[in-house]
């Protein structure tokens, strides 16, 4: 994590009083001022920190083990694990909920290909941005622009172009000859999924790309230039070098990028709305919570969601921090 | 050798298709957002690749509404005060992170982290209560307020990412002259960081511009949108007949300026996003 400081120049002025080492054992004083300093410049972020996301949490906590509604907050009493799981004549609670389920499952489906998809289009992209050509700041700029656009815009946009009847997509697959009649991408359960997938691969592939690219633009080249002497093909140097030499990179966008599905709202809200068929988890809490009222129940689903990204985390940097040695 | 000239135009044809397809794949939506943004009502049920006219109507429609000004306004307002925030409280942060060994600093750095791996749906009832204890429900402050919680964790580990690679010799100088630790930062330190500062507030500007759940939640009323919800929100007389050719203006005017701050910063995004991510 920490730089060692660099050693003052050689043949520098610093031979006759102590070299000045702000990070080292140097005049304890002055370390101490700079420690409390460094407290006191890091009070406003934790603060702020714990204003908005630390308190709130454990509100969150505490409002899924009580009934609360959302006109009533202050008026909530504690009721223990009911809104996760009771027995009432049958069992009731989000644990025995099909729909909770299907949204988990929702959920995980959606992470799993988009991610996967955006992984191999991302290195794909990569590859392709990483050659020299004429108009490749172009073609990078280009690339970009599916990052850039609000995710609401692009769901927006990509409702237009799926729609049933005038959709741009549906008129040039039946041009095609691809398929005889025109298909409801957004309202058929069959099909919504895959259009939220490629929207989100759409919109999430050049990140993956640039991350990828960033780490393809540090290889050596004396590998390379080695594998070309000995006459290699270029698919095996691929596969023998450069992926597991840009592996770390590719898992790291890999991982944010799974975060990000698994809490997964404003796409799949903004296309095919509160559609069991699409709903994940964020819809599903969100549901609760705002449309239902019911704060109890919706902050128990937003707590198993929390917990859920918490052990993926948690297992990667465990993961991380055995592969990597924990090195910077 | 005929045949490896032939495999070479053949790899060289091959390439540029592949290139070809990409670009399109890439901007084709938003191209197409334009043409149907250009098209009189009357046309909009026709598919056409081409843009075949140039009817400005769609956007006087959109702009002539009240509360869609009053979006891009909200908008505006929340993200450029969310950027000054973040910056203000990241840069202050990472001094800290960057520049100082102490103890903790490592577990500082993974409560910074852990907050930016938050699902926001884990904090909206909480968050709800806060807001509205503070009086801010409805308002542009509620959303600069909650919008911390995602801008502020990945400005703190840019910064302090750009941080580490500043020269010591800088900050021993300003030690020796005697300058505390504040004006070390503001005097020395910031002059040099712009480049990064304007990476993280780029980066923190398009994710206040495009957030969408915190807006639908804690807004009530049209005066008090931001554009993400004004545009999801846009609705006709039924579930079948919405106004696409509005809808898609407003989408340009409110994606245009976003594109063009990426392609003339495109560098310094880049450099912004891998600099928060590759990192052990």
């Amino acid at each position: 994590m920490a730089q060692t400081p660099a050693a003052p120049t050689p043949g520098g002025t610093l031979e006759a009083n102590q070299p000045v080492r702000p990070r080292r054992e140097r005049g304890t004083r002055v370390r101490r001022r700079r420690v409390r300093a460094a407290w006191l410049f890091l009070t406003p972020m934790l603060v702020g920190l714990a204003l908005v996301a630390g308190w709130p949490l454990a509100r969150t906590f505490w409002f899924s083990v009580t009934d609360a509604s959302l006109s009533s907050l202050e008026g909530a009493n504690f009721i223990g694990l009911e809104n996760y799981l009771v027995y009432d004549n049958g069992w009731y609670g989000i644990l025995a909920d099909p729909l909770w389920w299907q949204s988990v499952w929702n959920t995980l489906y959606f992470a799993l290909v988009s991610v996967s998809l955006e992984a191999v289009l991302g290195v794909i992209v990569a590859l392709v941005l990483n050659a020299h050509f004429r108009g490749r700041t172009l073609v990078r700029a280009a690339m970009l622009i599916p990052w850039a656009i609000p995710t609401v815009v692009s769901a927006k946009i990509w409702a237009w172009m799926l729609n049933d009847q005038f959709g741009i997509i549906n008129h040039l697959l039946m041009t095609l000859g691809l398929i005889d009649a025109p298909l409801s991408w957004t309202a058929d359960a069959s099909l919504s999924m895959w259009a939220v997938i490629m929207v989100d691969v759409w919109k999430a592939t050049p990140f993956v790309a640039l991350l990828v690219l960033a780490a393809l633009q540090m290889l050596p080249s004396d590998c390379y230039e080695a594998a070309k002497v000995d006459g290699i093909h270029p698919v095996r140097v691929f596969f023998r070098v450069t992926l597991p030499l840009i592996t770390p990179a590719l898992l790291v966008a890999v991982i944010f990028r799974a975060l990000d599905a698994l809490r997964v709202f404003d796409v799949i809200y903004v296309l095919t709305s509160n559609a069991a068929s699409t709903m994940t988890m964020s819809i599903y809490a969100r549901q609760q919570l705002v449309e239902f009222q019911d704060v109890g129940y919706g902050s128990a689903a937003s707590t198993l969601l929390f917990m859920i990204i918490a052990l993926v985390t948690v297992v990667y940097l465990y993961l991380g921090r055995r592969q990597l040695g924990g090195g910077s | 050798m005929t045949l490896r000239r032939l495999k070479a135009i053949a790899l060289k044809t091959g390439f540029w298709l592949l290139v070809a397809v990409l670009v399109l794949y890439a901007i084709f939506p938003f191209y197409y957002a334009i043409v149907t943004s250009l098209k009189p009502s009357s046309q909009l049920f026709e598919v056409s690749y081409w843009v075949d006219s140039l009817d400005f109507s769609n956007y006087v429609t959109v702009l002539s509404q009240p509360t869609f000004l009053a979006a891009i306004r909200n908008s505006v307002v929340v993200a450029l005060s969310v950027v000054l925030i973040a910056l203000l409280l990241g840069l202050t942060a990472a001094w800290a992170l960057g520049r100082v060994r102490f103890r903790g600093r490592t577990t500082v750095m993974m409560i910074v982290l852990g907050v930016s791996m938050f699902p926001q749906v884990a904090v909206l009832s909480g968050l709800f209560e806060v807001i509205r204890t503070l009086d801010l429900y409805n308002s542009p402050g509620g959303l600069i307020l909650s919008y911390t919680i995602f801008t502020l964790p990945f400005t703190v580990w840019i910064l302090t990412t750009f941080m580490r690679q500043l020269p010591d010799e800088l900050e021993e100088a300003a030690i020796v002259d005697g300058a505390s630790p504040w004006v070390t930062l503001t005097k020395v330190f910031m002059p040099l960081l712009w480049p990064a500062m304007a990476t993280t507030g780029l980066l923190a500007f398009i994710a206040a511009w495009n957030e969408f759940l915190f807006a639908l939640t804690f807004t009530l009323t049209d005066s008090q949108r931001t554009v993400p919800v004004a545009i999801a929100l846009i609705s006709g007389g039924s579930q079948y007949e919405l106004p696409w050719g509005p809808i898609m203006a407003a989408s340009v005017i409110v994606t245009v300026p976003l594109v063009v701050l990426v392609v003339i910063f495109q560098r310094r995004i880049v450099s912004g996003l891998t600099a928060g991510a590759v990192k052990g």
